[in-house]
């Protein structure tokens, strides 16, 4: 029966996941994910869910267990953040090539110096090169959501590739809202059973991942660039799929908010889309046709359903919660990408950085500048919003 | 009672396959020939970087092993192996799960997560291929590289000549943590070698083999000296032959007398340089380490390292 429940989006995670029944799920903990292991490990301990729970010597050896696990042909889940992901880096290139449906759920924390502990997407889009499909939640029930659809994804026999699911650290895995909690037998016709293309197995052996010289490397990662190419529309279908099933439609690769006579529009991404949508009602109802493209997925990357939405906007804005130093954020410089002769000015937009909280007004200051650049006025390709004092 | 596994009866179907792309001479490919007969088809072999993924997992299309073979990095041998375990108990099926890394893979760069399957006590073989360097990667020092050795990365110089320190005693670090079974192996005890990986393969829980294998082309031996190298590092007290079983150390061969290691050193370029002082410090650790493994309950060591002297059994006087 489907129960209404307040979680946390650690807490619908894991009810995701529990709802999946994977096998094998190696772990190992990291603020702010460690909340999601803990819930699973209640599951487990509590008889609630059947899995091999592997607590990990660190974050490369969860990535290395999930590899070895999957690789059986069992179903594999794992989760981290930050840090964790970049110990994991090494490995996040394995399973796309040898065709790994593996989760990941990373909690999006800031990386490096200065030990933040608090939001930032450049942990994971410093991977967005791996060949994960790689996909971003905006509140719980979106996370819990997304955890079966993913696995929908990641193992249909047109795709079978890992899936990155991230939700933003502390404002929504820490944020406890409502979230209806699916029924285990929905959930179970949902998701078929997983069947792997190939596998290890002693009675029809096979080597996996053997050296390949320059004669065929080039040809695997093609195959790899177009198997990223074939899951656009599975990821369309298994949402339409998701909304038949459950009642609850994404909008696939992108997500848009009052966009049909928008002049000018803002791309987010993650929580801040929640923020930005206050911004966009807000600036309407004073009559300004602004608009809303909720980038929900980093990979595959929605080139066309952006060119589309667009274009008839006279600007376009692109929110970034990451920096590729001195360079752009990195959704802005994939959407320059996608509309390069298009015409229309695109300007890239930094804000929350290391966690700084994002308001309406910061939202309505970028639409401002987005005004300015309707109206035919040079102005920056990049700003930052909310810096402290003269910079 | 059945007899003990000796290399007359042990299986003889290859798993690692004729063709294979081994140098001449090569203790690995000799080692692992033998355990992979032993062990049988129902395995699955996991090998991080190493000469082993080159010459025996091979080149895409090519694979040695006729047993389902993974790689994916490094230092994760440990790791990986506890994965495809959880995978394959997940299903229910009873496979051998075996690790083959290098001492590189193992004492270096693996040891974490090795450490981390031995602490779960996870149910598969990590085997240790020992030949004491870098050898994929043309002759770097590990923390396996025994004291004096040359090698590209601790280069006979005119001031410094050869590595400074001395071999790790891996075989503490791993059985430090309560694991089902621990053995060192030698290529030139084979029926010794059989039985510890028959051992190995019955028993449940973490399983550690670690065999000592000459590398012509890093030791600077000849190919042919391959079995009389593994002979020697025993007699000498290079090496040595035991298991560990439930935290018990049991000596499997003890040799009748300590030979002088120069009688090892002789037969490779990588210590022709050593000097008298520095065969001396090296003969000095051997000595001391003789006595630990031969004589565990003489008293501690006295006196001048000099009167430490080989030619008896080495127990003598202490």
């Amino acid at each position: 029966m489907r129960s209404v429940k307040a979680l946390t989006g650690n807490a619908a995670a894991a009810y995701g996941v529990m709802l999946c029944r994977p096998e094998v799920i190696p772990n190992y903990p990291i603020t702010p994910q460690t909340i999601i292991i803990e819930q699973i490990a209640d599951f487990i301990n509590d008889g609630e869910l059947d899995a091999d729970f592997i607590p990990a010597d660190s974050e490369h050896s969860a990535m290395s267990m999930a590899i070895g696990a999957s690789a059986t042909g069992v179903r594999t889940f794992t989760t981290t953040a930050s840090q964790g992901l970049a110990l994991m880096h090494e490995m996040l290139y394995v399973p796309p090539q040898v065709r790994l449906p593996i989760l990941l759920v990373n909690v999006n924390r800031s990386l490096g110096a200065g030990s933040g502990i608090w939001v930032e997407y450049n942990d994971s889009m410093a991977e967005r090169d791996s060949g994960w499909m790689q996909a971003y939640a905006e509140d719980s029930q979106e996370v819990l959501d997304m955890v079966i659809q993913a696995y929908r994804i990641a193992e249909d026999p047109r795709v079978v590739l890992p899936f990155m699911l991230c939700l933003d650290g502390f404002i929504l895995s820490h944020t406890v809202e409502r979230v209806e909690v699916p029924d285990q037998e929905e959930v179970d016709s949902f998701l078929p059973k997983f069947k792997p293309l190939n596998r290890l197995d002693p009675k029809d052996p096979m080597s996996i991942n053997i050296a390949v010289s320059p004669a065929h490397s080039m040809e695997m990662r093609y195959q790899l660039d177009r198997q990223m190419a074939n899951a656009r529309p599975v990821i369309s279908e298994v949402d339409d799929l998701f909304a038949k099933a459950f009642g609850r439609r994404y909008g696939g690769l992108i997500d848009t908010y009052r966009m049909e006579d928008a002049e000018t529009a803002l791309i987010t991404i993650g929580t801040a889309t929640s923020t930005a949508r206050v911004a966009v009602d807000e600036l309407r109802s004073e009559g300004k046709k602004v608009g809303l493209i909720k980038l929900r997925f980093m990979r595959p990357f929605p080139h066309e359903e952006i060119r589309k939405a667009v274009k008839n906007v006279k600007a376009l804005g692109v929110f970034d919660r990451s920096i590729s130093v001195n360079g752009f954020g990195p959704v802005f410089t994939e959407v320059r990408n996608s509309l390069y002769g298009s015409g229309i000015p695109i300007t890239d937009h930094i804000a929350g950085i290391g966690g700084r909280d994002l308001k309406v007004a910061t939202f309505k200051e970028m639409f401002s500048v987005l005004d300015q650049s309707a109206s035919g006025k040079k102005v920056r390709d990049c700003t930052w919003h909310g810096l402290r004092g003269e910079m | 009672m059945d007899r003990k596994m000796n290399i007359r009866n042990m299986p003889s179907q290859d798993h690692l396959l004729c063709g294979q792309g081994a140098c001449a001479g090569c203790g690995v490919a000799i080692a692992v020939r033998n355990i992979m007969r032993i062990l049988g088809e129902n395995t699955t072999v996991y090998v991080p970087a190493s000469c082993l993924l080159i010459f025996g997992g091979g080149m895409y299309p090519h694979s040695a092993f006729d047993v389902p073979f993974l790689y994916s990095a490094f230092e994760n041998t440990g790791a990986v192996i506890s994965g495809i375990k959880a995978g394959y108990r997940r299903q229910g099926k009873d496979v051998t799960v075996i690790g083959i890394a290098g001492d590189g893979g193992t004492f270096d760069i693996g040891l974490q997560a090795l450490a981390g399957a031995a602490e779960r006590n996870e149910d598969v073989i990590y085997v240790c291929v020992d030949n004491e360097a870098y050898m994929n990667t043309g002759t770097q020092r590990s923390g396996s590289t025994p004291f004096g050795a040359w090698t590209t990365t601790t280069p006979v110089g005119k001031k410094i000549k050869g590595k400074r320190g001395f071999k790790k005693d891996l075989m503490s670090v791993v059985t430090s943590q309560d694991i089902a079974y621990a053995a060192t192996l030698s290529i030139a005890h084979m029926n010794d070698f059989v039985q510890k990986v028959e051992k190995a393969k019955n028993l449940k829980g973490f399983r550690f083999l670690h065999v000592m294998t000459p590398c012509a082309s890093g030791w600077k031996s000849d190919p042919s000296a391959t079995f009389d190298l593994a002979n020697m590092a025993v007699e000498t007290g290079m090496w040595s032959l035991y298991e560990v079983v439930d935290g018990e150390v049991s000596i499997t061969y003890r040799p009748k007398e300590m030979r002088p290691v120069t009688e090892y050193l002789k037969l490779q370029g990588r210590f022709k340089h050593m000097s008298k002082e520095d065969v001396d410090t090296l003969q000095s650790w051997i000595c001391k380490k003789w006595n630990k493994r031969y004589c565990p309950t003489a008293p501690p060591l006295e006196g001048k390292e000099d009167d430490l002297a080989y030619g008896g059994d080495g127990c003598e006087g202490v």
